[in-house]
């Protein structure tokens, strides 16, 4: 025979006792960004389409002396710069929020995510570097091909 | 926990559909930034390789995804901006049905402008 326990009754007015604070603001920080970060991108985004598809030949316009010439300038360095690091946070946690509403396999969840979060750290410090890095005359290069910053 | 809600959380109409809709445009516009800011490397690369690989943007085909994409980032951007409202404003939740009309015109005035320009780009004479 075992020996059996009486079952223990807490005092209904005990307050329920947490043993570690699993919170964090966390997901109200990342809640207040998508926000911020929206209504910036609104403006970051509608901007660059006017200026790449509404102005001049629009898309027909856009080869490596249009980038080029966009890129002389700091201005649009900073504006493309900020808009690649907010729509890429921005997209992240809208996908990671998706992920969190569909997989719900434990196993499934954490490869969606570690693809999404991979995607994110290549795309993101790729995209920068090129801004910075970034050459509007490469030597050797066919000189109808570049921006007429080249050739003054 | 279930693998399909036993009774249905979606209560449909305006509300429902724009969340949906929201959702579908955010991840549509995500996969192509992705696409679009490894495009835009080629420009270390070479000049060439960027031609050719943005010369494949500027085909009718192309266009016609452009202003498909163009119309995913002007919905998503004015339904946000709704989000907000909805949130923020005391009287927002009251008025969100209201709200999505105003987004869907302000999506045909937006469209409006862009397309017949975009489309004249993309089926004019440009080389």
């Amino acid at each position: 025979m075992t020996t059996t326990n009486a079952p223990t009754l807490s005092d209904p007015r005990d307050p329920y006792k947490r043993l570690k604070t699993t919170r964090s603001n966390y997901e109200l920080y990342g809640w207040v960004f998508m926000r911020a970060s929206g209504v910036i991108l609104l403006v970051l985004i509608f901007g660059h389409l006017f200026v790449n598809l509404m102005v001049g030949d629009g898309v027909h316009a856009i080869d490596f002396a249009f980038v080029g010439g966009k890129w002389t300038s700091p201005f649009w360095q900073v504006w493309d710069l900020l808009m690649l690091w907010l729509a890429m946070m921005h997209g992240t946690n809208g996908v990671r929020t998706i992920i969190n509403d569909y997989a719900e396999r434990p196993l499934v969840r954490l490869w969606l995510k570690i693809f999404l979060y991979a995607a994110f750290v290549i795309v993101t410090v790729l995209g920068t570097l090129v801004i910075f890095t970034f050459t509007p005359c490469p030597l050797g290069a066919p000189a109808d091909l570049l921006p007429s910053i080249c050739f003054k | 926990m279930p693998s399909a809600p036993a009774g249905t959380l979606y209560r449909g109409r305006e509300g429902m559909w724009s969340w949906v809709a929201h959702r579908v445009t955010g991840v549509l516009i995500f996969f192509f930034l992705l696409v679009h800011v490894l495009d835009t490397a080629l420009v270390r690369v070479s000049p060439e390789a960027y031609n050719a690989v943005i010369g494949t943007y500027q085909t009718t085909i192309m266009g016609l995804g452009e202003a498909g994409l163009v119309a995913a980032i002007v919905f998503h951007a004015f339904n946000g901006i709704r989000i907000i409202l909805v949130d923020f404003w005391a009287k927002g939740p009251k008025y969100q049905r209201t709200m999505l009309w105003i987004v869907v015109g302000l999506f045909v005035v937006t469209m409006a402008g862009f397309l017949p320009r975009h489309l004249m780009n993309v089926f004019g004479g440009g080389n």
